[in-house]
């Protein structure tokens, strides 16, 4: 059996989920064993695909729910919801420049 | 957001010529250029742009597909185009695998929202697996056109 946690989440980065951080995410997400999931409204998509991320759309402020399923689940949602939830600190220095 | 509300259908190109990624971004632009969208003035800094966002890490997502955009002050509005290529640029790509779909973006400073919009639309589109292969077989300018046309109308995504 396994573990399956969820949480939600909002975007907290000026800009939303735009492809830096979603490729963030993906990299991120893909670290985990767990299978991981980002769901918003009635989308919900695999949350180590940079495409699938990009489908969400999601500004800043965008409620989203992130369910992790599997034996580093708990671990994989608070690292993740983390990243979300600082919006993005390690992309900022390039972020708050010129680029998107 | 539609593929209509950004897409310059002028500057549309098939059969791209170039095989490497700075050829290729300047060809993209170029194309906005002479489809009215940029001024000749400022394609060099747009490319510049482009290619130091790039060097941030690949806009190739994988699939083939690749999203080179930058912020410009030159627009006003979020302008882009579309360039396929039948060989296949190499373009460091996350799953390594050369690019054949290109969607270049060029969006003004203030509109993130506009451009987040764009992508979601694009990558909506372009998880279909018909769209994406339909768009690599495009020979001419018109099949692009009329692909792009049919999904906006949802004939790919439902």
């Amino acid at each position: 059996m396994s573990a399956s946690e969820s949480r939600s989440i909002t975007v907290a980065n000026e800009q939303g989920l735009h492809m830096r951080p979603a490729y963030l995410f993906a990299e991120t997400a893909a670290k985990f064993q767990s299978e991981i999931e980002v769901a918003k409204d009635d989308l919900r998509i695999d949350g180590k695909s940079v495409l699938s991320i990009l489908t969400l759309g999601a500004a800043k402020g965008a409620q989203l729910e992130l369910i992790a399923t599997g034996p580093d689940a708990v671990e994989a949602v608070n690292t993740l919801a983390e990243l979300m939830e600082t919006g993005f600190p390690e992309s900022k220095g390039s972020e708050t420049q010129d680029k998107v | 957001m539609k593929f209509c509300d950004f897409v310059s259908t002028d500057a549309i190109q098939s059969e791209m010529a170039s095989a490497e990624k700075e050829g290729a971004i300047r060809e993209l632009v170029g194309n906005l250029v002479n489809a009215g969208q940029i001024n000749a003035d400022d394609a060099e800094s747009i490319v510049a742009a482009i290619m130091k966002r790039e060097e941030l890490g690949s806009t190739g997502i994988g699939r083939g597909i690749a999203v080179p955009h930058t912020k410009h002050p030159c627009v006003d509005k979020l302008v882009g185009t579309v360039g396929v290529s039948q060989e296949g640029v190499e373009f460091q790509s996350l799953d390594g695998e050369p690019v054949q779909l290109f969607f270049l973006l060029v969006s003004p400073p203030d509109r993130p929202g506009d451009h987040l919009r764009a992508l979601e639309n694009i990558s909506r589109q372009l998880r279909d697996d018909m769209f994406c292969k339909f768009l690599k077989q495009s020979k001419t300018k018109k099949d692009i056109q009329t692909l792009l046309e049919e999904a906006d109308n949802n004939q790919f995504v439902s």
